[in-house]
């Protein structure tokens, strides 16, 4: 692999529209058009797959350091590439947490080692997720890993007023607050949502309004101090109600859904198998079909994976004591074709918009989410929309194994992902 | 020996009748006259009829010793389910139930009554559940049909007809009180548990 | 029925079978020999995580009854206390040649957990906040003895029902019975979803009290206390406590069950407890004989499939 190599993609269906070539060379996208000669460069035969700008993850879960037996940046950002994306976002929950400049640049110097995509470390918003004093977010973003993201994701920030100086002060170097919605006292001990399922399994309600409150809280906030608030995997009908009507007073919110709240529901929990556990919980169905329309509409902003990982004992267990969470870099695509795509409610320019071009201007990863057009980046996924596969988390690139597709049958597959004209996947495996 | 010994009505034309109602009378009333002189006047006489078969005809037995001796004979029926040796041949099946007359079985003469003696292993079983019940004076058996091809050192005391049968061939009594009519029937045999093949190549879950 | 662990599960004619089971081996225990060797050579384990000595008391006198051979295994001063996971010890269960696993665990979905790691039959004795089915039989058991029908039974379930596994299967079996069950507690206390639910529901003790042939009370854990789902408990034994004057108001016929322990005092008060029309000891009796019907049912004929070990996970 050195950058050298050049490539030419022959014929993709650039955003599953015209078909062309593309040509990349020097990390960047050389030439397009149609019958561009190879002219010594490697040939990659799309036959008529779909080009995407490579994927962009602002919400995944890299567990190093400190839980190195459930993933690692290296295991993870290869998990990434095989799910097409170029760049991730990696959680500061990790033990210690990336709550000062030298763990984001730790997290930050094993992504460029790794070099399977760009890992972008996001910083805690407080100490030790504590959520009692900032962190020191400045350092954070003035490191060489130049944090913008800040998420206290896993725990909400959940004192009013912290909230409010924490999207105050992050204006000052263009930073964003992506908050874990989740009223901690209305969800002490939760485990899955409350509902008819949960009364009838006897497990401890999550009920819906523990995130909505927090959401239209903390829109409120943002408006009132002009900040940029972000809000991490929306999951209910009453949330993409509150996130509409916040856009609509001309509030600066974004919001993103994670591929399993687009496609499971709360049900699948009558097996109290602990591999549906997540926080946020899976829903119902009416909330499933009011976030694909809030993706559809603008509404959610963007796809985020929330990739999870737990090692097998923290799942093969009772429901109550397994760990929440669930792999996602590796399905998401297929997942969010299947839900959105294949129902006719996004075509492939709009999931190039909600899973690149908008989550990297979330994350300000400025060389990332760029359009497939010449002179830009070389960061390209290609993706078979017409291939099916059983998906086996055996196979998986991620060193755990919690996805919750395990045995589905998922439509799509990424042929190959290219990170600044080098390919990290080729024929579907990792390089 | 089993349930199936008693006519399910889904072959009748292969079945042909070898005891009709009169004889089955004619048998009873014999085994009753048979029983009170072995018993000396059944002073302490107690009948236990096996469910489901052998409850009819102990209550048949208790009338026509009752007409000769002018006072109540103590009658009851045992239920066998909970003491088969075959239980794990089949899904659990449903209980009947156990009714010991108010005088007990302790110091008692009892009469076990079932419709057909074939292997011996109902008999068995009902053994012991009686010795789980108390402590009977003497155990006698009452059969209105001995089949033979005994599996178990058991012989009946009172026996209403000797039937040679063959292995490929069952027997059901249809009784008035379970069936609508009596009679005693022969017809082609269905694979009996444990019978054919060894019990150990049986399903057999639980490791 | 290859495991016993909602009550839910049971069909109406699965449901009766257990209960005219029940009735017969009740007998056994009026005998001079109380046992019956239909379960001879068929181990039990009682797999206890919470302490719950009366409800282990009572599947061991049931099993034992049966001659099966029991195995107690108890969170205390075992593997489990050391940090040994439930799949791990039902690895090990499975290893000595467990027939059958009675288990009681504090975490809803513990015996349908436990039923994918075993090839032996799964009885729940009560998991978390989810189901007691053995429970809710011997309560339909009860209710069946002493009115002598449950079709059209009106029964009342007082106190903590969202937390009540009790509630649960109660109310399943006894939907599934053709019963007719009204809960009763203050919001707090009932699922947010109750409506949902094959019942009806009331906050007015008082309304529902003389209606009903039978009045189950529950306990209210003095943990909800600290919890705001009632002011104190002066206040719910007022509202919903089974007292003297309330006991007078109830139907001449109508009996008083507990599924116990009790706290007198906080939702039945002693002389309701002790009076003769309340079942809280029949209960205990009854527990043993629907127990043993449940073991010989699962245990005592062919253990029904092979290991299921089917499922993809």
């Amino acid at each position: 692999m050195t950058d050298t190599v050049r490539y030419l993609i022959r014929d993709a269906r650039i955003l599953g529209g015209e078909r062309a070539d593309l040509l990349l060379a020097s990390g960047r996208i050389e030439a397009i058009g149609q019958g561009l000669s190879a002219d010594g460069a490697e040939v990659v035969e799309a036959a008529g797959a779909v080009a995407l700008p490579g994927l962009v993850d602002l919400h995944t879960h890299l567990r190093e350091p400190g839980r190195e037996d459930a993933e690692t940046v290296a295991t993870g950002s290869r998990a990434a590439a095989m799910g097409g994306y170029t760049a991730v976002f990696a959680m500061a929950n990790t033990d210690p947490v990336a709550d000062t400049a030298g763990v984001v640049e730790q997290v930050w110097r094993l992504g460029r080692e790794a070099g399977y995509c760009d890992v972008y470390p996001v910083g805690a918003v407080t100490v030790g997720l504590k959520g009692e004093q900032l962190a020191e977010l400045g350092a954070m973003a003035d490191s060489p890993a130049r944090v913008r993201v800040f998420s206290d994701d896993g725990m909400c920030v959940s004192d009013a007023l912290l909230m409010r100086r924490a999207l105050e002060y992050v204006k000052a170097f263009d930073g964003v607050i992506a908050q874990h919605a989740q009223e901690p006292r209305l969800t002490e001990g939760a485990q899955m949502n409350e509902g008819v399922v949960s009364d009838r399994l006897g497990l401890a309600g999550w009920p819906a309004v523990a995130e909505e409150a927090i959401i239209a809280r903390d829109c409120l906030l943002a408006e009132h101090v002009g900040s940029r608030l972000h809000v991490c995997h929306v999951s209910t009908k009453g949330s993409v109600q509150i996130i509409r009507w916040a856009k609509s007073r001309g509030c600066d919110v974004t919001a993103e859904v994670t591929p399993h709240h687009l496609l499971l529901t709360d049900d699948l929990a009558e097996s109290y198998d602990p591999v549906y556990k997540v926080n946020p919980p899976l829903r119902t169905a009416e909330d499933v079909q009011a976030l694909r329309e809030g993706l559809a509409d603008g509404t959610i902003d963007i796809v985020a994976t929330d990739h999870a990982p737990h090692p097998s004992e923290a799942k093969e267990t009772e429901w109550s004591q397994a760990a929440m969470g669930m792999l996602g870099l590796e399905t998401a695509l297929s997942v969010v074709q299947h839900t959105m795509v294949d129902t006719g409610l996004l075509d492939w320019a709009g999931v190039a918009q909600r899973m690149s071009a908008v989550p990297a201007r979330i994350g300000r990863a400025v060389d990332q989410g760029r359009p497939l057009a010449v002179g830009e980046p070389a960061n390209i996924t290609l993706y078979d929309p017409t291939a099916t596969r059983v998906v086996d988390p055996a196979a998986m690139a991620s060193k755990s194994r919690n996805s919750p597709y395990a045995g589905m049958t998922l439509p799509g597959r990424v042929l190959a992902t290219f990170l600044r004209g080098v390919p990290t996947v080729l024929d579907g495996k990792i390089q | 020996m089993h349930a199936r010994k008693h006519a399910d009505g889904e072959r009748p034309d292969q079945r042909r009748a070898v005891l009709e109602g009169p004889e089955i009378d004619r048998a009873l009333t014999r085994i009753a006259h048979e029983i009170l002189e072995r018993t000396k006047g059944g002073d302490d006489l107690t009948l236990l009829g096996i469910r489901t078969g052998g409850v009819p005809l102990a209550r048949r037995l208790a009338e026509r010793i009752e007409r000769v001796e002018r006072r109540p004979v103590p009658c009851g029926a045992l239920d066998i389910t909970m003491y088969r040796d075959d239980l794990r041949l089949a899904p659990a099946r449903a209980l009947g139930r156990t009714e010991i007359p108010p005088e007990g079985v302790d110091g008692r003469v009892v009469v076990l009554v079932d419709d057909v003696l074939f292997s011996g292993r109902t008999v068995r079983a009902a053994l012991d559940a009686l010795n789980d019940l108390g402590r009977p004076r003497a155990v006698q058996l009452a059969v209105l049909v001995d089949r033979g091809h005994r599996e178990l050192p058991i012989r009946a005391d009172y026996v209403g007809k000797n039937l040679p049968t063959s292995l490929r061939e069952s027997v059901s009594v249809l009784l008035e009180e379970l069936h609508g009519r009596d009679a005693v029937l022969i017809g082609p045999a269905k694979p009996r548990p444990g019978a054919a093949e060894p019990a150990a190549a049986a399903p057999e879950g639980g490791r | 029925m290859r495991h016993l662990l909602s009550a839910g599960d049971l069909t109406r004619d699965e449901a009766l079978l257990i209960l005219d089971t029940a009735r017969e081996l009740a007998q056994v225990g009026e005998r001079s020999v109380k046992k019956l060797p239909t379960l001879r050579g068929r181990t039990v384990v009682n797999l206890f995580y919470e302490d719950s000595t009366r409800t282990r008391i009572s599947f061991e006198a049931a099993a034992k009854r049966m001659s099966a051979d029991v195995i107690n295994f108890s969170a205390r001063g075992s593997s489990v206390s050391k940090g040994e996971s439930l799949k791990d010890t039902a690895l090990t269960l499975q290893a000595m040649g467990a027939d059958g696993v009675v288990i009681r665990h504090s975490a809803s979905g513990a015996a349908r957990r436990l039923a994918e790691w075993v090839d032996g039959a799964v009885v729940n004795a009560g998991d978390g906040t989810h189901e007691h089915p053995t429970q809710a039989l011997l309560d339909a058991f009860t209710m069946r003895e002493r009115m002598g029908r449950l079709e059209g039974l009106r029964v009342a379930v007082v106190g903590d029902i969202r937390h009540s596994r009790v509630a649960r299967s109660n109310v399943l079996l006894l939907n599934t019975l053709g019963a007719e069950v009204t809960l009763v507690a203050p919001p707090t206390l009932l699922p947010v979803s109750v409506d949902a639910w094959p019942c009806e529901v009331s906050y007015d003790f008082d309304e529902v009290l003389p209606k009903s042939d039978v009045v189950m009370m529950l306990r209210v854990q003095a943990e909800r206390m600290n919890a705001s789902f009632f002011p104190s408990a002066r206040e719910y034994s007022r509202r919903y406590g089974l007292t003297a004057e309330r006991f007078a108001r109830m139907a001449d016929h109508a009996i008083v069950m507990h599924p116990g322990p009790m706290i007198r005092g906080m939702e039945i008060s002693a002389e309701v407890a002790d009076s003769a029309r309340s079942t809280v000891v029949e209960q205990v009796t009854n527990g043993v004989s629907v127990r043993m019907a449940v073991l010989y049912l699962l245990l005592g004929g062919a253990i029904q499939g092979p290991g299921h070990q089917g499922e993809t996970r």
